[in-house]
């Protein structure tokens, strides 16, 4: 046990520079982003997966979160404010977006809370596009560019630091960043999932009103779970935009919000290191894809395809396999499993009560 | 792991004294024009079984959707242990002790029978999301607790084998004895019963009614809506018959059955 988890802690620790020594450079950014991914996914498993919402405007809550560093970090308004003030700050903005989405929607469910979150994550994004009148807030389409990147006091994550001999690049130290927070993150799903306030969500999840007679107070649980999922696309948002150092209305657009969804949904809704596994191929997969020009080149000479066309069909492709093949998704949570498979035991008691009842 | 003799019910808060636990009083329910419950008013004194019978659509199950929150009545008051209660969600009417079984099972379907009645503990604990993230030593006392009372309800009503299973893969009578356990989790000051032996063969019956004498037995009131004529004659010390939303008799099972009203509501009028 132990064993495996050191293995694992050196692994993630060495994994940036087995990437930049293997594959490249933009291969660590692409592990930055996965690790964003991951806290995304890890939020909207808290909504979908525990508590069964469907939420198909989670992305609104990634915007909030980079929109409030790029407020508070940038020439924009001319604030410059510490990155461990702005993150537990983003959290706190989304988790409140949070409740304004759950609010209103808490009598709605399945289709309908779907759509309506659906418009409440475009209405973000339109917001975003369009308050740059009367009063210039968000810059509208040009988006807030030269945001500050994250600095630990006075340690720039975005430059080159030497230590002990070995020199970590930019994109390095936003991975152990990243990697750090992730971990936070995964550590309080794992805390919330065996608590009194998880089975609450699940039991939400499975019948309403059954879980309300029983004494849950599913307003106030809802809304906890909304803004708990917020608060993690907060922090996920506010990281993304200390990372890129420009943030538009089209980086937070539905496409986004089904990505993440999917994620979610591939993984194992509900499983911690399913959504892990899930964002991360999400992540990875499209990027792996662009490589297909090289294997058609090898293969036949020349590209019969464009790559950049292949990519999507192929990415289309997998997910249209992963979900007949393993519908509860690629790790699914013990519950899951359990849904799609009867247990031997009861099936045979199931069948005597049958009998009994024939007599 | 079950205590001995006891139980796991706690008795001493509710022991049979005979006082009035609740009282309904006028209730009256109007769906659009029908009128389903007409100025309603009966008693529950404390450690009784009450059954509350009638024909089909006379009223049971809107009058106990009215008793625990999912209605709002439309005239009348609950009055439970003297206090009137305003108009509250189903909730608060748990936390205020009211447990209840529904006539077609409602159990979470994918959780095991171990979180189900893990779930009913839910009313009488207390740890919010700081304490389920930073799970101090009282966190976790509590889960502890949960835990143990978990497993002592479900081998009250003998699922103990069943706990790790998922609620939908039980037997039907299992299912029902475990929404059983899971009300009871709420240590309930009144345990309602919808129906509960719908549906089940006749050792099911038979199991039933012992299980429901034995909560009984712990001090715990029942109110208890049965089609099944023999059980409720069988269980309750008293009766009161709803007829087009209408109560028509109410008194014990002996005299009940020979109330000529009562024959005429459930034969019709042709006998009288």
């Amino acid at each position: 046990m132990w064993v495996t988890f050191l293995a694992l802690g050196i692994l993630l620790a060495l994994l940036p520079f087995l990437a930049d020594m293997s594959l490249g450079r933009s291969w660590v950014r692409i592990l930055d982003f996965a690790l964003l991914y991951i806290m995304l996914a890890l939020g909207l498993n808290i909504v979908v997966g525990y508590a069964g919402l469907l939420d198909l405007g989670y992305v609104a809550f990634y915007a909030v979160g980079a929109y409030v560093y790029a407020f508070l970090a940038s020439p924009h308004f001319g604030l410059h404010l510490p990155f461990w003030a702005i993150i537990p700050l983003g959290a706190m903005v989304a988790g409140t977006f949070g409740m304004i989405l759950g609010a209103p929607t808490l009598r709605l469910r399945g289709d309908y809370l779907a759509i309506v979150t659906l418009g409440f994550g475009e209405i973000v994004r339109i917001f975003l596009n369009n308050l740059n009148a009367p009063i210039n807030i968000t810059n509208g389409p040009q988006g807030i560019n030269r945001i500050d990147p994250i600095a630990i006091n006075d340690f720039a994550l975005n430059q080159s630091h030497e230590f002990f001999g070995i020199t970590f690049p930019g994109v390095v130290n936003y991975y152990y960043l990243f990697l750090a927070l992730t971990l936070l993150i995964i550590f309080i799903s794992l805390r919330l999932q065996n608590s009194r306030i998880g089975r609450a969500w699940v039991a939400i999840r499975e019948d309403e009103v059954a879980a309300e007679a029983t004494g849950i107070n599913t307003r106030n649980i809802k809304l906890l779970a909304f803004v708990m999922g917020a608060s993690f696309g907060g922090v996920s948002g506010a990281l993304f935009a200390g990372f890129q150092g420009f943030i538009s209305p089209e980086s937070f657009n539905l496409f986004e919000s089904i990505m993440i969804l999917c994620m979610v949904v591939l993984g194992g809704m509900g499983n911690i290191p399913g959504v892990i596994l899930g964002a991360l191929l999400l992540t990875v997969f499209p990027e792996a894809m662009r490589y297909t020009g090289v294997v058609q080149e090898y293969l036949f000479g020349r590209q019969l395809v464009d790559p950049a066309d292949l990519r999507m069909l192929l990415f289309g492709l997998a997910l249209i396999l992963i979900m007949i093949f393993r519908p509860a998704g690629l790790l699914p949570s013990r519950r899951r499993r359990r849904e799609l498979v009867a247990e031997p035991a009861v099936a045979v008691q199931e069948q005597d009560s049958l009998y009994d009842a024939k007599k | 792991m079950p205590k001995s003799n006891s139980g796991p019910l706690n008795s001493s808060t509710n022991a049979a004294t005979g006082e009035t636990l609740l009282r309904m009083e006028k209730i009256t329910k109007v769906f659009g024009g029908l009128t389903a419950l007409d100025t309603v008013s009966f008693s529950i004194y404390s450690g009784e079984i009450c059954g509350l019978i009638g024909p089909n659509g006379a009223g049971k199950t809107t009058l106990f959707n009215v008793l625990t929150g999912l209605y709002s009545p439309t005239a009348g008051n609950i009055n439970l242990k003297g206090r009137v209660l305003g108009q509250l969600s189903p909730h608060r009417m748990a936390q205020l002790g009211i447990a209840r079984t529904f006539q077609n099972i409602r159990l979470f379907a994918n959780m095991t029978a171990l979180e189900n009645v893990m779930v009913g503990r839910h009313v009488r604990t207390h740890a919010g999301i700081i304490g389920a993230i930073f799970r101090g030593v009282k966190t976790r006392s509590e889960e502890a607790a949960i835990l143990q009372r978990a497993y002592e309800l479900l081998a009250y009503v003998g699922l103990e084998r069943h706990a790790e299973s998922l609620a939908k893969n039980l037997p039907y009578g299992d299912q029902r004895r475990l929404e059983i356990a899971r009300a009871l989790a709420n240590e309930p000051v009144l345990l309602a019963l919808d129906e509960p032996a719908a549906g089940m063969n006749q050792s099911e019956t038979v199991e039933l009614k012992q299980l429901i004498q034995k909560i009984r037995n712990a001090h715990v009131t029942i109110l208890l809506i049965e089609h099944d004529v023999k059980l409720v004659m069988g269980l309750c010390d008293r009766v009161v018959v709803l007829d087009h939303g209408q109560k028509i008799a109410e008194g014990i099972p002996a005299e009940v059955q020979r109330n000529s009203q009562v024959i005429e509501a459930y034969l019709g009028g042709a006998v009288a």
